[in-house]
């Protein structure tokens, strides 16, 4: 190996071996010191996330793409982890915000003095282990046990808060969720191995005829992570009832595992059917669409930025699927923007909504509630996090000069292309361009509710008026990632060509050649500079034309009443209602509302509450139902340990026989 | 890149508030007053912009920001958008998709700004507007998808500069879809009649109106500054679909297109004297029709 891979892989290595002895350190030293429990937590993980970044960064710009093996005395595994394009393109965000929401939850958890940490940061840097080590994995077997750990940490830390029924409850679902998408997982990893007659992905070989079964596998499984509707049941459960930092880094970087598990199956599948595009690119769709819907009719903080996600997974996969579809009709222009938009997207994701659910996170720290009805007022008391969620705000919705404009205008670009050509791909492409295009109307309705009531107008309960601004080390995460934000959309012409290997290995080489170059004009970048500069220049105007003239503060105007009050705002749910109303037949919300009623009212209420479809509609009977016909299998579970000690003997004496036999 | 295009945007900036103008003259004489003068939005912004301001206490930054944010992101729409034949000062491909979303974002600081208040009626305002924006938005990037395939092209200025008489003779039937689902959309993304009254002083009935009632002084002229722009933006998609032909001489290609938008206003104001406002709830079905219309007009290039 090159002297390169060498430092490469040693840097990566180093960098786990941090991680995992950081978080062991911390899990030791938890009961003994809990100052010393952080710094040794809080630390591994940054400069381990460090010296992740360096490494992926270097491998994507030389365009490294190199396997390294280590004995490993696992029956049909290898601990192979391997660094290329795509790899390392996905290390990246995971990296930036791992390190950074370490950093964050040094604050976050400050008031938590006494609750032991060790446990936290042990599962924390394990799940950042688990989440590098899926995304470097070369052979299925660690892959899988990586995919654990990452599972189970994340697990544990959702139901890190013990006493909370609610996060118990979330991190059951969890953990059924998650098991169900890794029993395809083996499954695909099993028929992969044995047709290609070991499990590491080099030698991978899908079954003839069974391509487009297989993929279909891995996107239930995958999607499973992903949170691609209808399998995101456990998303909006589980992201809100972890604490934040954790939300962020789930929502943030371990769906995209899912993501990358997708990606990476096409990039061992090669060649899969049609359909699978088009079946990707209507996913997309509908997690899209229904994933802002739901999200609109919300009023936790923190579980509308999860379904958030659901939405902008549905984002990845329109763009993943126009990619697909270019690859399988032979247009590489489209292959190339498909690709390279939904993988900027996957950046772009992961620094928008972990700056959102770390804004989240500091506004539930500074007030107690998530409940959007009861905040409000909160831009004049936490300035820093007020401004850096109106960035991300902006930014997932797609609009310039922030990064999630790029990665949108990638997407668009590939849909117009198609909508100038013939046949079924220029339907598939306005279908895009539509799902897109109302996405991003629904994405400003819910973000400018969402930033609009609980940081503009005035607080709508105590909690909120006693709000206070977050500490430094929970700010400076935050402003770093709204300054990533504005930077990859000022710069995205740049960013893009860097993770033009990445997408050459899913798109083809040829590709790359074919699609427009730049993908993103330069001038565009110019344009919205020129749009920032022009915003400054019009508030130095305005300042001058004001100076000499009377600049007075009075109430907003009242219309004449005289005695406004706070609980006269528009509410979250009263901004919303146009459009909730309009989808109530998806959307099916539990309303229960009580009239003033008699001569002198005494009370009346309104409470609505907005279910997940998938959850009641699909799942909840289906488990329902499976729960029903496993009953009869009760009579097996008596209760007794020397019965389960007798199975256990018994299934060994079956396996032998069977062994023997062969 | 000829000259025409580069002073497009400060010919804009110029005559903008005389569509308004017109408008209400037109209006004035259905309605058989005299009305106010031509040049009344100029005489409206100079007070403006003389004036000393009032500010709410609730308010914050973000809506001192919102006005200007939204005056800037229509100059940057004005630099994107050709005017009849005259191509755009800056033109790639997929600018379209730029101008919708620096609209968006115009829409987003608005309706930030309108929330900053804490007044009920802003907010109502600010929720009607991101509802209808839901079913603008698609309808608007499926008529420029109809024009992209029908010019073989993603970039705004080739796109309408391809629109030549021949070209719009055989395209007659997608001419006209489009233009009446793009006249629809014009008039309801400038809150104009039917889908919202400018004249009403009623709060509970408007849309743009209401989001700015605390806006006073310097940041009202921006805010009317930025309204008269919208309509030139807006009115510059609709005039370059049905002007035909271009004369060859980007100065009478200017002239040609401000006598566009001018037409553009003059009916306008002739929809505005005949037609009523029509119920809020009605105004998605507007919408969708708009779209449904741009859709037919996209399937017609398919033939």
């Amino acid at each position: 190996m090159p002297l390169q891979g060498v430092y490469l892989f040693g840097l990566l290595f180093g960098a786990l071996i941090v991680l995992a002895g950081s978080g062991l350190g911390a899990l030791w030293a938890g009961r003994r010191s809990e100052r010393l429990a952080v710094a040794l937590g809080a630390g591994g993980a940054v400069v381990a996330c460090a010296a992740g970044l360096v490494v992926a960064m270097a491998s994507l710009v030389v365009r490294f793409d190199k396997v390294a093996a280590l004995p490993w005395s696992m029956p049909y595994g290898q601990f192979q982890l391997g660094l290329d394009p795509l790899s390392a393109f996905f290390l990246i965000p995971l990296f930036v915000l791992s390190g950074l929401a370490a950093v964050y939850a040094i604050g976050y958890f400050r008031p938590w003095a006494g609750r032991n940490p060790g446990r936290f940061w042990f599962f924390y840097n394990m799940l950042v282990v688990g989440m590098a080590l899926v995304l470097t994995a070369r052979n299925g077997v660690l892959f899988l046990v990586a995919w654990e750990v990452m599972s189970l940490a994340s697990f544990f830390l959702v139901v890190f808060d013990e006493g909370d029924v609610g996060a118990r409850d979330a991190g059951w679902t969890y953990l059924v969720a998650t098991h169900i998408g890794t029993a395809f997982l083996i499954a695909l990893f099993l028929l992969l191995g044995r047709a290609g007659g070991s499990q590491d992905f080099a030698a991978y070989a899908a079954p003839a005829g069974w391509t487009g079964g297989l993929f279909l596998m891995a996107l239930i499984g995958f999607g499973t992570k992903a949170g691609l509707f209808p399998l995101h049941v456990w998303l909006p459960e589980a992201h809100p009832a972890a604490p934040s930092p954790v939300s962020a880094v789930m929502s943030g970087v371990m769906i995209k595992t899912g993501i990358y598990g997708i990606v990476r199956m096409l990039a061992i599948l090669e060649k899969v059917p049609g359909w699978c595009g088009w079946l990707v690119l209507g996913v997309g769709a509908v997690s899209g669409i229904l994933g802002v819907l739901f999200a609109l009719a919300q009023h936790d903080l923190k579980r509308l930025l999860a379904y958030h996600s659901v939405e902008n997974i549905g984002i990845i996969a329109l763009g993943i699927g126009l990619g697909m579809l270019g690859v399988h009709y032979g247009v590489p222009a489209l292959a190339a923007l498909g690709f390279a938009g939904g993988l900027l997207h996957v950046l772009n994701h992961a620094l928008f909504k972990g700056l959102l659910f770390l804004g989240a996170g500091a506004v539930a720290h500074a007030t107690g509630t998530r409940n959007i009805e009861r905040l409000g007022g909160l831009l004049k008391r936490m300035p820093w996090t007020g401004a850096a969620f109106l960035a991300g705000a902006v930014a997932i919705c797609g609009l310039p000069p922030f990064n999630g404009f790029a990665s949108e205008f990638l997407i668009y670009l590939g849909a117009y292309r198609t909508i100038l050509g013939h046949g079924l791909l220029a339907a598939g492409g306005l279908a895009v361009v539509v799902s897109l295009a109302l996405i991003g109307g629904l994405a400003v309705a819910c973000f400018t509710k969402a930033f609009g009531i609980v940081f503009l107008g005035e607080p709508r309960s105590p909690a909120a008026i006693g709000a206070h601004e977050a500490d430094a080390t929970m700010r400076w995460p935050m402003a770093i990632l709204a300054t990533l934000c504005l930077g990859i959309g000022l710069a995205a012409g740049a960013v893009v060509r860097l993770l033009a290997p990445a997408v050459a290995q899913l798109a083809g080489p040829a590709a790359m050649v074919d699609a427009p170059s730049p993908m993103i004009p330069s001038v565009v970048g110019l344009l919205l500079l020129a749009l920032i500069a022009l915003v400054w220049g019009l508030a130095v105007l305005r300042r001058r034309m004001l100076v000499g003239r009377p600049v007075r503060e009075t109430v907003t105007w009242d219309c004449g009443y005289a005695a406004p009050a706070v609980r006269m705002q528009y509410t979250a749910t009263g901004y919303a209602q146009p459009l909730t109303h309009g989808a109530n037949s998806i959307l099916r919300p539990h309303m229960d509302t009580q009239l003033p009623d008699g001569i002198y009212p005494a009370s009346a209420s309104f409470e609505s509450h907005t279910p997940d479809m998938a959850r009641e509609k699909l799942f909840a009977p289906l488990f329902e139902r499976a729960a029903g016909w496993l009953g009869r299998l009760r009579w097996l579970q008596q209760g007794r340990v020397h019965f389960y000690i007798l199975y256990i003997v018994v299934v060994l004496m079956v396996l032998l026989a069977w062994a023997v036999r062969s | 890149m000829n000259a025409a295009a580069m002073i497009h945007p400060l010919v804009a900036l110029a005559l903008a508030p005389l569509l308004p103008g017109v408008i209400n003259r037109v209006k004035a004489f259905f309605a058989g007053r005299t009305g106010p003068p031509l040049l009344q939005a100029y005489i409206d912004l100079w007070k403006l912009f003389r004036k000393g301001a009032v500010y709410s206490r609730t308010t914050t930054w973000v809506f001192r920001a919102g006005p200007l944010v939204n005056f800037a992101c229509l100059l940057a729409a004005l630099v994107l958008v050709p005017l009849g034949r005259v191509p755009a000062a800056v033109s790639f491909a997929g600018d379209l998709v730029l101008l919708a979303y620096l609209l968006g974002l115009g829409r987003f600081a608005t309706v930030a700004a309108a929330l900053d208040t804490g007044s009920s009626f802003e907010g109502m305002g600010a929720s009607r507007e991101v509802q209808f924006a839901v079913f603008a938005e698609p309808a608007l990037l499926i008529g420029l998808a109809a024009l992209a395939r029908h010019a073989q092209s993603l970039s705004l200025s080739p796109i309408y500069g391809g629109l030549s008489a021949a070209a719009w003779a055989g395209a007659l039937p997608m001419v006209c879809l489009l233009g009446t689902g793009l006249f629809v959309l014009f008039l309801a993304e400038n809150c104009r009649i039917p889908v919202d009254d400018p004249n009403t002083h009623l709060e509970l009935t408007m849309i743009h109106e209401v989001m700015v009632l605390d806006h006073g002084s310097v940041d009202l002229g921006f805010v009317l500054w930025g309204s008269y722009l919208k309509l030139w933006v807006l009115g510059a998609l609709w005039v370059g679909l049905v002007l035909p032909g271009s004369s060859g001489q980007p100065a009478l290609d200017l002239v040609a297109g401000v006598a566009g938008l001018l037409g553009l206003a003059v009916l306008t104001g002739i929809v505005e004297s005949v037609t009523a406002r029509v119920r809020l709830l009605r105004v998605p079905q507007l919408l969708v029709g708009a779209g449904v219309l741009c859709t037919l007009g996209l399937l017609l290039t398919f033939r």
